[in-house]
């Protein structure tokens, strides 16, 4: 009984977690962004208050069933992946979910979310949102192959398919996967740009060009549901890069820390580029990411 | 779900701060007045730091903002556009032609004054509204917001039949549905 109480506070105290850090970070991410356009940009808790204000508009919008669900779908995807995340070395303050062979659950519940807000977006109608579907399964379609391969090559590397296995590799060894197989973590990387969906590859949302794509049918509640599963699972992403390549985190300090530090790549490499077309950003995943990942297995298999 | 006035009131203050901080605008360029959005937004004004941003479509917008004159035609989509924008909204009516038609007062095609067509809560003279009018309109909207005073979506909706038969004077053929919202 106190296992499952212990498992039930953990889960919602990494909900909590998950959610401030993540909408902190883009509060930040927009601040950067402006620092960079050289103005002063918004204080770090506009995101507070937009997710706020869209949790209090009012919502009167009926597209059909799906199109309700939609935003749900990436919700319990968001939620599912940060609960079978390990979120600290050694997991006494957050025992989420873990089990042998969580790694390939992980690959599988991470594109389900997306999945499901594609059928939402679908029976909106609306042709925007069309565009922005098969924009993003096409994107999806680049950075999973690179994405994929480094996973694999972690495994076959290590021998095992759970994350806590991979993270107690780390934590025996001293040594991080990121300098022990450097092309794995090189493609993971690289895929993360595409997963973000930061500009160069924010060839999905595409403000001014798409009316922000799937999602332009869907405000207020919808919005904020949109809104705080992505900060969840922008949380979750960076936290399993960080159990996986940087050795863990022994305390919240470390971990804020490394993530944000993580986070900062593809913003960083976002601010300063333009916008991909779809066949440009399918290419590019599937150059050097690929080729990266294609080393991972290589070493891999024979180291 | 919360009943007794006293959090209500609590609520409300902590919703209209949010609201007040958090403008998402539908910058609907129907005339001239739309070029000096960019100005207001990019890095010499920067409405972003009032938490001023532009919103892609309708369903995300909460200020629709009307820059100059409307034409009887780009009326009808003005119409359709407002309707199906989420509760609370707000329309800032930008520049002269909104307010009186401006240099088009004797034109035969644009309204003179939007506020018999839509509910409008601030209006921005000026021909043009240089971005600091336009900014000072967006502050004396958030403190029209924080007062609670900003209420044209509930006049819009009390007094649809008035609208209603201003808007279908000037559009003579009305092949849309009797509200869409």
């Amino acid at each position: 009984m106190e296992a499952i109480l212990q498992y039930l506070w953990g889960a919602v105290v990494s909900f909590v977690l998950a959610f401030s850090v993540g909408i902190t970070y883009m509060g930040l991410n927009r601040k950067v962004t402006a620092r960079v356009q050289n103005r002063i940009g918004p204080p770090w808790y506009q995101n507070f208050l937009d997710v706020v204000k869209l949790y209090s508009k009012k919502t009167s919008i009926h597209h059909g069933t799906m199109h309700h669900l939609g935003p749900a779908f990436l919700m319990v995807s968001s939620v599912l992946s940060l609960l079978v995340i390990p979120i600290l070395n050694g997991d006494r303050f957050f025992p989420n979910l873990t089990f042998q062979g969580d790694l390939i659950f992980l690959l599988y519940i991470m594109t389900f979310g997306p999945l499901g807000m594609a059928l939402g977006a679908g029976q909106t109608g609306n042709p925007n949102s069309a565009i922005g579907v098969t924009r993003g399964l096409a994107q999806m379609a680049g950075f999973e192959i690179p994405w994929v391969m480094a996973l694999v090559a972690l495994m076959i590397q290590y021998k095992t398919t759970s994350i806590i296995d991979i993270m107690n590799v780390q934590v025996e060894s001293g040594k991080w996967i990121m300098f022990t197989s450097p092309f794995a973590f090189l493609a993971a990387i690289m895929a993360m740009f595409g997963m973000f969906r930061y500009s160069p590859f924010d060839i999905v949302g595409a403000p001014s060009e798409l009316a922000s794509g799937p999602m332009s049918e869907n405000g207020g509640k919808y919005l904020f549901t949109m809104m705080s599963s992505g900060s969840v699972f922008a949380f979750a992403k960076l936290t399993l890069y960080v159990d996986l390549f940087m050795g863990g985190a022994n305390n919240l300090i470390e971990l804020v820390v490394k993530t944000f530090l993580l986070y900062m790549i593809p913003v960083l490499y976002g601010v300063v580029n333009p916008r991909y077309r779809t066949e440009q950003a399918v290419r590019w995943f599937w150059g050097w990411p690929s080729f990266f990942g294609l080393l991972a297995l290589i070493h891999a298999s024979i180291s | 779900m919360i009943n007794d006035k006293v959090s209500q009131k609590i609520v409300d203050i902590i919703q209209n701060f949010a609201r007040k901080h958090s403008l998402w605008v539908l910058a609907y360029g129907t005339g001239c007045g739309a070029i000096e959005i960019p100005p207001t937004m990019t890095s010499r004004y920067d409405a972003e730091r009032l938490g001023v941003r532009g919103a892609a479509t309708p369903r995300q917008a909460d200020v629709l903002l009307i820059t100059g004159y409307l034409t009887t035609k780009t009326l009808k989509r003005v119409i359709r556009v407002y309707e199906q924008m989420q509760d609370p909204k707000y329309v800032i009516g930008f520049g002269s032609c909104t307010i009186n038609g401006g240099m088009y007062y004797d034109s035969y095609n644009t309204i003179k004054a939007l506020d018999r067509y839509l509910p409008v809560d601030v209006y921005i003279n000026g021909c043009m509204p240089r971005p600091e009018a336009v900014l000072e309109g967006f502050a004396k909207l958030q403190e029209l917001i924080q007062a609670g005073k900003a209420d044209g979506a509930r006049k819009y909706k009390e007094n649809l039949d008035w609208y209603r038969a201003n808007q279908k004077e000037v559009i003579p053929v009305w092949r849309m549905p009797e509200y869409n919202w």
